[in-house]
């Protein structure tokens, strides 16, 4: 009721101010000096608050490369938790400038919700997460289970599809947050949890006996996800879209948060790292941002390489492999367009 | 009596209007309702320019569009390929089933504790006074978490279900029972069973006035007991029992066949009916207390006893005194339903308030369907409750 409250007070405040969509997102971020970011409500490695409170995790990181580019300081964030339900609302209403929330882009996100998606960050999957002393090796020996799905994601379209394509049935049990799907979960509500192979990844680290339980082999959708931002500037747009290019980038042509000084501190021989660098060419001016845009993203935060490691990776308690998203020259179909 | 000034004839019809009392309250209401209608029209006017102008149309085309979502109880047919107009009467209606079962509930556990509360005995008093005290002071959001959270952990999984006879089997996935399956001679029961509803509404006013007019009285309970359950039951055993049950049965994840009743709509109709009963309880106290005793020492005098005072004396003057108040908790009940998205529960706010709102991105449009039916639906009761005030009202004679 709350939640929906909020929608209704935004939605009506959101439609008496009225929006002003051409406002430019970039001096209202720098006039304020804080970055208003749209995450989730606590997904551990994507994006969730630590012991002492900082948020953290792959998607927050984002938003710190966001941060840093236009404000210089990847720490000027605030952080506006956002349910599945909410987060549309959130970014269109102008409570948040972006957003990063394992979001999957969609045709109708992107032309009937008026989003603007940047690159994709992370491709993924929806999958099974199921307890092992289930016996279920298999999707397709599911019928008449009861399946966990969090509203308002693409997740509870996929699933009702997925079903009915081969003839089965289920019992949906609708949660609002991750937490509640865990809780639901580990009660015995559900049988099986679905949502992103990523998320579901997230989800087993935090049970009290991770082994206990498997993702299933099956992954029965295609799940791009990326930031996104609203409609109406252009400049805004550009400023997310090159800012997830430049770490992508970044990790291609061997810049890190650890050399990223040593590269960068003056032209050297490779124009495609002096590009990015700034000390060639001057890309930041076509985004109204200054030279060094990119070294401080890349120096706050790390490459992507840096990014995945730390909070999803082989040795994160997510232990996700880079399979698809490895750079496209090491086997994946991480591509970002060149800065030129 | 409205008192007209008399008007000098030589006035104008405007200031004669203007003068006098009645037309005046008339032109003022008329002109207060314009312009609460100007003003929302000029809202909604703003609303849907503002989001043409970010390119979002205002349209409720949504409505016939697939819905592409499931739901997992619905009372009438419904499945993923039904369009969100139909996901919105599935709402609809579990918000209607939640909310009727849980007033009355609420009112049947309420003038329990009503009655409770005034018993002579200490401790039994006192018991109801620490239910009302604890149930009134947490917030009911807490408590429709705390139901669930009790249903899913403490009830077994479906392999380990507690059964009742092996036919009814209590899980934390709901309570599966058999369902009744009816075959065409049950018509005939229920043919009978509509018969003696006529003919005890008949019988009820023949007794009144038998007893008005000569004095004698008849025992018209039992009596309608006996014929609107007794006779369609004895037929029913002569027809052969003419139903057939499907009973549910566990088939991998979970039972199939059957009923089922989900923790959802459990831990919801409990939390909200069992608090609820709290206010409704005080307001019962309030309605027996608010009725002179010496009505009751006075039907004492007439040789009375106990059970007909309380029937025939007391509870029709405190029904006076606890209808007004009830109404505003059977509305609040009703409203509180829609806490129902916290766990789950597939009501109004859940389906066309939430994952239709969502999915199609059409805030307004559905933010307004569901204000409109709630109104609507607070409306109804407010109604029903006026009418049976007025039946209730002292008849002066
Ligand atoms: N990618 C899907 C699903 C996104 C989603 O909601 N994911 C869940 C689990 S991976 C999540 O982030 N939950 C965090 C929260 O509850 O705040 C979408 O965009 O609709």
């Amino acid at each position: 009721m709350l939640k929906s409250l909020k929608i209704a007070v935004i939605t009506i405040a959101l439609s008496i101010i009225g929006l002003s969509a051409n406002a430019a997102t970039l001096d209202d971020v720098q006039a304020r000096g804080e970055l208003n970011c749209v995450v989730t409500t606590g997904l551990a490695g994507f994006a969730a608050p630590d012991e002492n409170g900082r948020w953290d995790g792959f998607d927050v990181d984002f938003c710190r490369a966001v941060a840093a580019a236009v404000l210089g300081d990847g720490e000027k964030v605030k952080f506006v938790p956002s349910t599945g339900k909410t987060r549309f609302t959130l970014l269109n209403s102008g409570e948040g400038d972006i957003l990063f929330r394992n979001t999957t882009e969609t045709m109708s996100r992107d032309a009937d919700l008026k989003l603007t998606f940047l690159p994709i960050n992370y491709y993924d999957g929806q999958g099974f997460l199921i307890r092992k002393a289930m016996g279920i090796s298999s999707a397709s020996e599911l019928n008449g289970a009861s399946v966990c799905i969090q509203t308002g994601t693409t997740t509870e379209l996929n699933l009702a599809d997925y079903f009915r394509a081969n003839g089965m049935s289920y019992e949906p049990v609708n949660i609002e947050t991750n937490e509640e799907g865990i809780a639901n979960y580990s009660g015995n509500r559900c049988d099986v949890y679905t949502t992103d192979a990523s998320g579901l990844a997230s989800t087993r680290a935090a049970l009290d006996d991770p082994s206990a339980h498997t993702i299933l082999p099956e992954i029965i959708s295609k799940e791009p996800l990326g930031g996104a931002v609203r409609h109406g500037d252009d400049q805004w747009a550009d400023i997310g879209k090159w800012v997830v290019n430049a770490i992508i980038s970044a990790e291609e042509l061997g810049v890190s948060s650890a050399n990223v000084g040593e590269l960068c501190a003056a032209a050297g021989d490779n124009p495609s790292i002096n590009r990015l660098c700034g000390t060639e060419g001057d890309a930041g001016s076509w985004i109204g941002l200054d030279s060094k845009w990119a070294v401080r993203a890349i120096e706050q935060v790390g490459n992507y390489g840096e990014i995945f490691e730390r909070h999803i990776g082989p040795n994160t308690p997510l232990a996700l492999e880079r399979g698809l998203n490895a750079q496209w020259t090491d086997g994946g179909i991480l591509y970002a367009a060149p800065i030129r | 009596m409205s008192e007209t000034v008399a008007v000098p004839p030589q006035r104008n019809a405007i200031s004669r209007l203007w003068n006098d009392k009645e037309s005046r309250s008339v032109i003022i209401q008329v002109i207060t309702i314009s312009l609460v209608f100007a003003f929302m029209a000029y809202i909604i006017h703003n609303a849907v320019v503002n989001l043409q102008a970010i390119g979002k149309g205002f349209s409720y085309n949504f409505l016939w569009q697939p819905s592409s979502y499931d739901i997992n109880q619905h009372l009438i047919e419904y499945d993923s390929r039904s369009t969100h107009f139909r996901a919105m009467l599935v709402g609809i209606l579990n918000t209607i089933l939640v909310a009727i079962c849980g007033i009355v509930l609420a009112s049947i556990v309420g003038f329990l504790l009503g009655v409770l509360r005034l018993s002579k005995n200490w401790i039994i008093n006192r018991l109801a006074y620490c239910y009302i005290e604890y149930v009134r002071n947490v917030p009911v959001l807490l408590h429709i978490l705390l139901v669930h959270g009790l249903i899913v952990h403490a009830f077994p999984v479906p392999r380990q279900a507690i059964s009742i006879g092996d036919v009814t089997f209590m899980t934390n996935r709901g309570i599966f029972s058999p369902k009744p399956i009816y075959e065409p001679l049950f018509l005939v029961v229920i043919a009978l069973f509509l018969l003696a509803l006529a003919f005890m509404w008949w019988f009820r006013r023949y007794a009144q006035k038998v007893q008005d007019e000569t004095g004698q009285h008849y025992p018209v309970f039992w009596i309608g007991l006996g014929t609107v359950i007794g006779v369609p039951l004895v037929f029913f055993f002569l027809l052969g029992s003419p139903i057939t049950w499907d009973v549910p049965e566990l088939k991998g994840f979970n039972f199939a066949g059957g009923m089922v009743v989900r923790p959802e709509f459990i831990a919801l109709l409990l939390a909200l009916s069992l608090y609820t009963a709290a206010f409704i309880g005080e307001i019962v106290r309030a309605g027996i207390l608010g009725v002179y005793y010496g009505q009751t020492e006075a039907s004492y005098a007439l040789g009375i006893n106990r059970g007909r005072t309380l029937s025939l004396v007391v509870i029709p003057q405190a029904l006076r005194i606890i209808v007004p108040p009830l109404t505003s908790q059977y509305l609040n009940l009703m409203k509180n339903s829609s806490l129902a998205v916290a766990i789950g529960y597939m009501d109004i706010v859940a389906t066309i308030g939430g994952i239709s709102l969502n999915q199609t991105g059409r805030e307004m449009e559905c933010m307004i369907i569901v204000l409109t039916l709630y109104l609507v639906m607070s409306l109804i009761i407010s109604m029903i409750m006026n009418w049976y005030n007025r039946h209730i009202k002292l008849v002066e004679r």
